[in-house]
């Protein structure tokens, strides 16, 4: 048994059939075959799978693909345009925001929202913002550090 | 002959951003799950929920009847698999047989009973849950302390006192210090179980070639060459049909050095098949199955004079190492051992082992592995100490250095310490505190009523892993440097790193090494089918041992440009400098490119020479590298709730000479965070049935971006001895000198209530209790 579901992913319309329960993050990496988002903890507390739908931030392991259905889901892949990085990249690239790179995705779709909403955030705002998200290599110093410096890139 | 090649260091020491995070911020990297073959299964381990159980029969007719399902395998299915390596070798050791798959019994919580495979994923995992597993469950035993206790249920049958192995070694004259002794204090001191946590879960993907007979494994791995060669052996396949590739590697951080059952389970199911099949480890299963850390339980005396002159150490050391060995765990605690006198001069010591079986989860290394224990306990002892005294513990500190004229320093453990100043990052750290600045206010923080604490570490480590008969497998390194015909520089190296950013540092030590910019210099690591025979990544080894085999390889092949320099430019007097040789007499240049393209097309060759431009050097390092530095933590305790705030926190590391600050320095932070997880928030729970508690990240607490303070890092620098770059490592020092420090600045905010110790991880609810205690004396 299978659903119809369309979306704008990554500014693309696109329409597929899926099971009613397979997870958008399975939907992303295994049918559109975007792998950029990770998988880290399958119950939303890591944050690795984080990506942007309908202009939240939403952690994409504890969604289905259906509930995405008429909705504009952005992923890591998506948010650089005409070969120029997002300022956030940007600044995770300049900072070091990042080691082994497995939570990046995830970090950076959750401060490219922070920044969005809040685009002069404190270090305090920053910690909060990127609470959701886990990363066992930097101490998170760096992804601060980038956080500030593509908040004052600007937009 | 006056050839020279001169050596302009022009990148190294710069903070050079990684050549590997275009790929890594863009999502186009490729982690194991990330690989889709055609034709692919994936699997599921069905595991037990039990810690000790009877086996008395499994039932997979339910799971093999759902639609998708291509095989299930159980113990008996895969009997001819090798058990489980273990790298380690201690005299007596006892090893169990852990097989793949459980047959007639299970003896921990996830222990792997059966695989399902299946057409995709989730009909994997629903079938799974269809296995029925006939369970009688038995008696465990989850905590090192019972397990050793008479009457405890044995771990294994055969080994009624869960006594792996015992452990003895001792320098000096340990019984006429603590004789001659002043004074003597002893703590029982805890370093707990530890999750390692690693982002990445571990993953597998085998595809087995029956036309070729060759085996490709991908696997989220640290030392790919290693897991080939136990693979093979497991397997029973020639090593050379079998090709192991660690793609991108989200962490591992020394629970990913082992080879696991799962990859021979992989390599024999896709063979079996024929097929390529994929297994990726749940959370749930990283918590439960792939390797814990740390699991000590110290007791330890301190000899000393009044006047702070330390004696001698006695220490027994119980170590939880699970219910069997991953690649290193009983040779885990033999290294606290090795590296207990720390920075201190005192001679005699003496140092037991009892390594306990439990039925949990085996212990391994976890970013330290050993060091942080030691170094927690002396560090902890000098505070204490300096307690029992009334001293300053940073006055003991600097009494008892090794003092800089004395290296190579001998220590009564059998090392040979190669270079230091332990005194210079103290003062250093003191100094960006302002020391006395700092006592004052804590002076004035007490007499308001509020709770400051100064917590120091002066830490020492042991890396560069290592001289090889000093370490379970080689402690060498490889490393190949070729040039291709149109000049550009390819470095394969048998490290293997995930996340220490060896791609960018290693093209910044080669790309001064043949004057070239960074953009000519690739960096390939990690498939065995591509590199030459290699160790791996762990044990602060990478640059120390990586980066010096790197070296030798390109001073190699320096001599062979340099003789078709000398063809090409008709001059016995070449220089090389900028990617060209020069004649030093006419000013003439041959480039790179021109050198190369002459090696291959190779009309004329020089002498006694070959075409073409590679070379490959094993380098054996003839000592560990001894990096040390001092932290400084200052918190403020909250006395009514117990929470622990940190008001600074300061790390002067010296890890010998920087090849890129930018990197040290993220180093240095990740395993401060690391450490300072360990002291305040993270520790595995076990209960006594062996079910483990904190077993999600909901249960275990990993720091989050809001649990960390800012890191202030500086840096000495003493440069190493053992390797031509003058490097130590640097990837385990902020883990080692955090713990201490977190936890003696905690003790140091409560010790004028009357608190001596408190173990770690330093709850709200453990310090407000000692406060509790402490007002009621």
């Amino acid at each position: 048994m299978k659903t119809d579901i369309q979306l704008t992913l990554n500014g693309v319309p696109r329409a597929d059939s899926v099971e009613p329960r397979l997870l958008l993050i399975h939907y992303l990496r295994e049918v559109a075959g975007l792998t950029g988002s990770h998988i880290g903890c399958e119950t939303s507390l890591c944050g690795a799978c984080t990506v942007e739908v309908d202009g939240k931030a939403i952690k994409s392991c504890t969604m289905f693909a259906v509930q995405a259905s008429g909705k504009k889901v952005t992923t890591i892949e998506g948010i650089a345009a005409d070969g120029k990085l997002h300022k956030v990249q940007q600044a995770f690239w300049n900072e070091h925001g990042l080691q082994c790179g497995y939570c990046t995705p995830g970090m950076i779709m959750s401060v490219k929202h922070l920044l969005d909403t809040h685009p002069n955030p404190t270090e305090a705002d920053i910690r909060h913002g990127i609470e959701g998200n886990l990363c066992r290599c930097t101490g998170y110093q760096n992804i601060v550090k980038a956080a500030q410096a593509a908040a004052k890139a600007g937009a | 002959m006056a050839t020279t090649i001169t050596k302009t260091e022009t990148l190294v020491g710069k903070r050079i951003r990684r050549k590997e995070d275009p790929r890594l911020i863009t999502g186009t990297g490729t982690y194991v799950d990330d690989l889709k073959l055609p034709g692919m299964y994936y699997a599921c381990v069905v595991r037990s929920p039990h810690a000790a159980a009877k086996i008395k029969g499994i039932d997979t007719k339910a799971a093999a009847a759902t639609p998708g399902v291509v095989a299930i395998y159980t113990g008996a299915d895969v009997a001819d698999v090798g058990p489980q390596p273990c790298g380690a070798s201690l005299p007596g050791l006892r090893v169990p047989h852990h097989t793949v798959l459980a047959t007639d019994r299970v003896y921990l919580v996830g222990h792997a009973v059966a695989v399902v495979v299946a057409a995709d994923r989730y009909i994997a995992r629903d079938a799974a849950d269809k296995v029925e597993v006939d369970y009688e469950p038995t008696a465990a035993v989850a905590d090192p302390e019972k397990a050793l206790a008479p009457g405890a249920p044995a771990v294994h049958p055969q080994w009624a006192d869960n006594t792996a192995f015992t452990y003895h070694q001792e320098g000096g004259d340990p019984n006429k210090a603590f004789a001659e002794a002043e004074v003597v204090v002893k703590e029982k001191i805890l370093s707990q179980r530890l999750i390692p946590s690693m982002m990445e879960p571990r993953g597998v993907v085998a595809d087995w070639k029956s036309g070729d007979q060759t085996l490709t494994v991908w696997t989220s791995t640290q030392t790919p060459h290693l897991v080939r060669s136990l693979l093979a052996g497991m397997l029973g396949l020639p090593e050379h049909r079998v090709r192991v590739v660690a793609p991108d590697v989200g962490g591992g951080f020394g629970a990913k050095i082992s080879v696991y059952s799962e990859e021979a389970l992989m390599g024999w199911v896709s063979r079996k098949l024929g097929k390529p099949v994929k297994w990726i480890e749940s959370r749930r299963e990283n918590f439960l199955c792939t390797s814990h850390g740390r699991g000590h339980v110290d007791v330890v005396e301190l000899a000393a004079k009044k006047d702070g002159t330390i004696l001698g150490l006695k220490i027994k050391i119980i170590q939880d190492l699970g219910a069997y060995f991953t690649m290193l765990t009983p040779a885990v605690p033999t290294l606290s051992v090795l590296m207990i006198p720390g920075l201190y001069r005192f001679k005699n010591f003496t140092a037991d082992i009892v390594g306990a079986f439990t039925n949990c989860v085996p212990t391994d290394a976890y970013r330290g592995a050993g060091r942080p224990e030691a170094t927690h306990v002396i560090e902890r002892m000098i505070d204490i100490l300096a307690d029992e005294i009334g001293m300053d513990a940073v006055d003991i500190r600097m009494k008892n250095f090794i003092q800089p004229n004395e290296f190579p320093y001998a220590t009564p453990t059998g090392l040979l310490y190669d270079s230091g100043d332990y005194a210079a990052p103290l003062k250093k750290a003191l100094d960006i505190v302002d020391y006395p600045k700092l006592l004052e206010e804590q002076k004035k923080a007490r007499a308001a009523g509020r709770l400051m604490g100064i917590g120091i570490c002066a830490y020492g480590e042991i890396c560069a892993m290592g001289p090889s008969p000093a370490t379970p497998a080689g402690g060498w390194e490889v490393a190949t440097v070729k040039i291709s015909p149109d000049g550009k520089v390819t470095v394969l190296t048998g490290v293997s790193p995930h996340g220490q950013g060896e791609e960018t540092t290693f093209a910044q030590i080669a790309a001064d090494l043949f004057g070239v910019p960074l953009e000519d210099v690739v960096v390939l690591h990690g498939d065995t089918g591509q590199i030459g025979y290699g160790i791996g990544t762990f044990g602060s080894r990478a640059t120390a041992v990586g980066g010096a085999a790197l070296y030798f390889a390109a001073e190699d092949l320096k001599k062979k440009i340099k003789k078709f320099g000398e063809m090409l430019l008709e001059s016995d007097d070449v220089s090389m400098d900028g990617g060209a040789c020069i004649d030093n007499k006419t000013g003439k240049r041959v480039t790179l490119a021109q050198i190369a393209q002459a090696s291959y097309r190779a009309m004329t060759l020089p002498k006694n020479t070959d075409p073409g431009l590679e070379a490959t050097h094993f380098w054996e390092p003839p000592n560990f590298t001894f990096p040390f530095g001092a932290h400084i933590c200052v918190t403020e305790i909250d006395k009514d709730t117990g929470a622990v705030a940190i008001k600074r926190y300061v790390a002067v590391d010296d890890c010998g000479k920087i090849i890129n600050p930018m990197i040290v320095e993220g180093q240095v932070h990740g395993g401060v965070a690391q450490g300072l997880g360990q002291a305040l928030f993270e520790t595995a729970v076990y209960d006594d049935n062996g079910q483990l508690l904190s077993g999600e990240f909901t249960d275990y607490a990993i720091p989050k971006a809001t649990m960390m303070p800012w890191i202030e890092t500086s840096e000495t620098i003493t440069p190493s001895p053992v390797n031509p770059l003058g490097v130590k490592g640097v990837g385990e020092a902020g883990t080692i000198g955090a713990s201490p420090s977190v936890t003696n600045s905690v003790v140091d905010a409560v010790s004028h209530l009357g608190v001596r110790h408190l173990d770690m991880p330093l709850t709200p609810e453990k310090i407000w209790n000692a406060i509790q205690q402490a007002s009621k004396k």
